[in-house]
């Protein structure tokens, strides 16, 4: 069984921003053909747990695999979903022109952009149903069109594994149903995804397994053995107090050092 | 902001005739053929200079202007004049290869300090740019001050880095700003995805394993050499708005980063152009600052006359949907008047007009010109001598037909808010006055779809049909 490597494997990852830690420690493994959720709240490294996976955010210490790879080589197969706040919406690019982004990774240095890169972007367009925005500057866009073209151009990249960032903020109820349709879609046909979620209410119909996350891992399993009121309170019940002293602590420690 | 576009314009246009004034006395036309023609060695060494520079600056200024970097473009080029004061103190000439490597010095130290500072305290990077942006300023002007004043800086012409000059350009600064140009074209060539990626969204750049940090690097690197090439053309003071102004107006023009980068190369060689231009006419004008006018001047010209978003065309546009309003604001009051008779008669009197209208008889003779010359409606007197109110006037087929839509468009919005958005009936007229003449066809059919093809509004009142329109004016008689 051991053939064939996990998707995404998480060893002792601990992260800080700013010099505060905001993830301690995470062991994690997520098989294949998923559909997986991270829920926590706020300030619970949810973001930053998918961005130290991409290499966005520096990790402090332990590793990540994908597909049993790790470094940059392995980021090919993995598509990814910034937050919508990260992006500048006001920079000159088209709709087509950002679902292109999703071919550059297959494309590589100094290579232009082929006609199949351009079928296959149309064809992911045509999937989130913005083909008639094509031409349209990106920050023209609604929050929930916008949504749809990042998942358009997540679509282009063609991975085995998708990590999205609140996909559905500032979505619509009509989008959001679509957008989970999807990811179903995706999920039926062998991908593996990985979500992160704010919204309690939805969370248990929509995923397959759940992440529950509080700087520290709370609990990952599948949803209805780990979407119990005892683990929800434990991950939303405030902060795990020591922990986050010792990270206030650390910052007081370390600005002595550089002082 | 008017005032100060009036301002630079008038500035502008005292300093072309100016420059006219001083050429008379060398003649006008035989300046301009001579330049144009690019017979002259000098001018053709010059004009080569400005087309490369303009070009360099403006294709790295999209880069500039799209990732928010003008502050930064600015400081780099105030933080470059201590380096070039030491390369000539060190050089003892105007040697540009020396100037150049203390320039390149200067401007790394500038952006390290940045950095710097950056990383060890709180305070924000538009402070921090300005910190270092005045304090390498003050050092570059002290040493420029003392190199005056030695024997050898009088006649250096080392100033001409504060305002930038042209002539005494050399074949070897011409080099050098090719070789930036080139450097910068070359980037764009080989990096233009990889770089629209970085600045639309850093974060999927660096998730599909781009070296962010050497790209915005090797961008800061092309930045500065293309300032420093550019700094004796322009000054340290205006280099920044060759970088910020053209790559600006294109933004105006064009939503597409490629030909964003085309365009603002264009505007950066016209302004160029233009700008090295009049400072030929008139001998003695610094060529930078008409270089940036010439950019400005640009800039408020596609502000005002740009078809998309220009102010002009805006104000036209607005202009047009106002008159618009009130014509159908007019065909609905003769509806209106024609309804209070029960369309007994199929014509009304100019007087009721401006009755229905809350009018003077004159203003709603006017409107009623306005109809006329649209062909809504006819006007006439029955006798020459009776009053301008007791006009006659009659609505021709198509403007019946446009009146009943309007009135259709308004009574169907007030029965679509009672009925669907639960507004209630004294609270619609107000908003069904405004969205009566902005409701297109396709919206109607979806109202009449939701209401089934209603016949009364909410306060009772027969609502048009589409077979009383197209029935025409006459057959109203019959209802």
């Amino acid at each position: 069984m051991n053939a064939i490597p996990a998707p995404l494997e998480i060893h002792d990852l601990t992260v800080s921003f700013n010099r505060k830690p905001v993830l301690y420690g995470i062991d994690l493994c997520i098989n294949e053909g998923k559909l997986v959720g991270i829920i926590g709240p706020n300030g619970a490294g949810k973001s930053t747990l998918i961005k130290s996976v991409m290499g966005i955010t520096k990790r402090n210490g332990g590793w990540v695999k994908i597909f049993g790879q790790s470094g940059k080589r392995s980021y090919k197969r993995v598509g990814y979903i910034p937050q919508r706040e990260s992006v500048d919406w006001d920079f000159p690019v088209s709709v087509l022109d950002v679902v292109l982004m999703g071919r550059y990774g297959h494309l590589g240095w100094f290579r232009r952009i082929q006609k199949k890169d351009r079928e296959i972007a149309n064809e992911c367009l045509e999937k989130v149903n913005m083909s008639s925005f094509a031409n349209r500057q990106i920050g023209k866009l609604s929050g929930g069109q916008q949504q749809r073209v990042f998942l358009a151009r997540a679509l282009a990249q063609e991975s085995d594994l998708y990590l999205m960032d609140e996909p559905f903020s500032g979505v619509d109820a009509v989008t959001e149903k679509s957008i989970i349709n999807l990811l179903r879609e995706l999920k039926s046909s062998g991908k593996t995804v990985v979500v992160v979620h704010h919204d309690l209410s939805n969370a248990k119909e929509y995923f397959d397994e759940l992440i529950l996350l509080n700087m520290r891992l709370v609990a990952h399993g599948k949803t209805k053995n780990v979407f119990t009121k005892d683990l929800l309170q434990k991950t939303y019940g405030g902060r795990l107090a020591i922990l986050s002293e010792i990270a206030d602590e650390s910052i007081k420690q370390n600005t002595k050092i550089t002082k | 902001m008017l005032i100060r576009i009036i301002i630079l314009s008038l500035g502008l246009l005292g300093t072309i005739a100016h420059a006219e004034q001083i050429s008379e006395n060398y003649n006008l036309y035989e300046k301009t053929t001579r330049f144009f023609s690019f017979s002259d060695y000098s001018v053709k060494l010059i004009l080569s200079g400005i087309i490369l520079m303009g070009s360099g600056c403006g294709l790295i200024g999209s880069f500039v202007v799209t990732r928010k970097l003008s502050l930064f473009g600015d400081t780099l080029s105030h933080a470059v004049l201590p380096g070039i004061a030491v390369g000539f103190i060190c050089t003892e000439s105007k040697n540009s290869f020396g100037i150049i490597l203390g320039a390149l010095i200067a401007g790394f130290l500038g952006v390290s300090l940045i950095s710097l500072i950056r990383r060890t305290t709180r305070i924000h990077l538009d402070s921090i740019l300005g910190l270092v942006l005045s304090g390498f300023y003050a050092i570059g002007i002290c040493l420029l001050t003392r190199i005056q004043k030695l024997e050898y800086g009088n006649q250096s012409g080392i100033d001409r880095y504060l305002f930038g000059q042209i002539t005494g350009l050399s074949l070897s600064d011409i080099l050098i700003i090719g070789i930036s140009t080139t450097l910068v074209c070359l980037f764009i060539f080989l990096f233009y995805k990889e770089m629209l990626v970085t600045g639309f969204d850093e974060g999927f750049a660096c998730s599909i394993g781009l070296p962010i940090h050497l790209l915005q690097y090797i961008l800061w690197v092309l930045l500065s050499f293309t300032v420093i090439t550019s700094l004796q053309l322009v000054g340290v003071i205006l280099v920044s708005a060759l970088l910020i102004i053209p790559a600006a107006t294109a933004l105006m023009i064009t939503q597409r980063m490629n030909s964003l980068l085309l365009c603002s190369a264009c505007l950066g060689i016209i302004a160029g152009v233009i700008g090295c231009y009049i400072s030929f006419l008139g001998n003695q004008l610094p060529t930078g600052p008409l270089i940036v006018l010439s950019s400005t001047v640009i800039f408020i010209i596609v502000h005002l006359f740009n078809p998309k978003k220009g102010v002009f065309f805006e104000k036209f546009r607005l202009r047009k949907y106002r008159d618009k309003i009130s014509l159908e604001n007019t065909l609905k009051a003769v509806y209106q008047v024609l309804e209070k008779n029960h369309f007994t008669q199929d014509q009304i009197n100019i007087s009721d007009l401006a009755k229905r209208r809350k009018v003077s008889i004159a203003e709603a003779q006017r409107e009623a010109k306005n109809l006329v010359k649209r062909e809504y409606a006819h006007v006439a007197k029955k006798e020459p001598s009776m009053l301008p109110g007791e006009s006659i006037l009659s609505l021709t087929s198509v403007g019946w037909s446009n009146a009943c839509r309007i009135i259709r468009n308004h009574r169907l919005w007030e029965l679509y808010l009672t009925n669907q958005a639960h507004y209630a009936p004294d609270h619609v007229h107000d908003d069904a006055e405004k969205i009566e003449h902005i409701l297109g066809d396709e919206i109607v059919r979806k109202i009449e779809r939701i209401l089934s093809n209603p016949r009364k509004d909410p306060h009772g009142k027969l609502i048009p049909s589409q077979q009383d329109i197209d029935r025409g004016f006459i057959n109203v008689h019959e209802k």
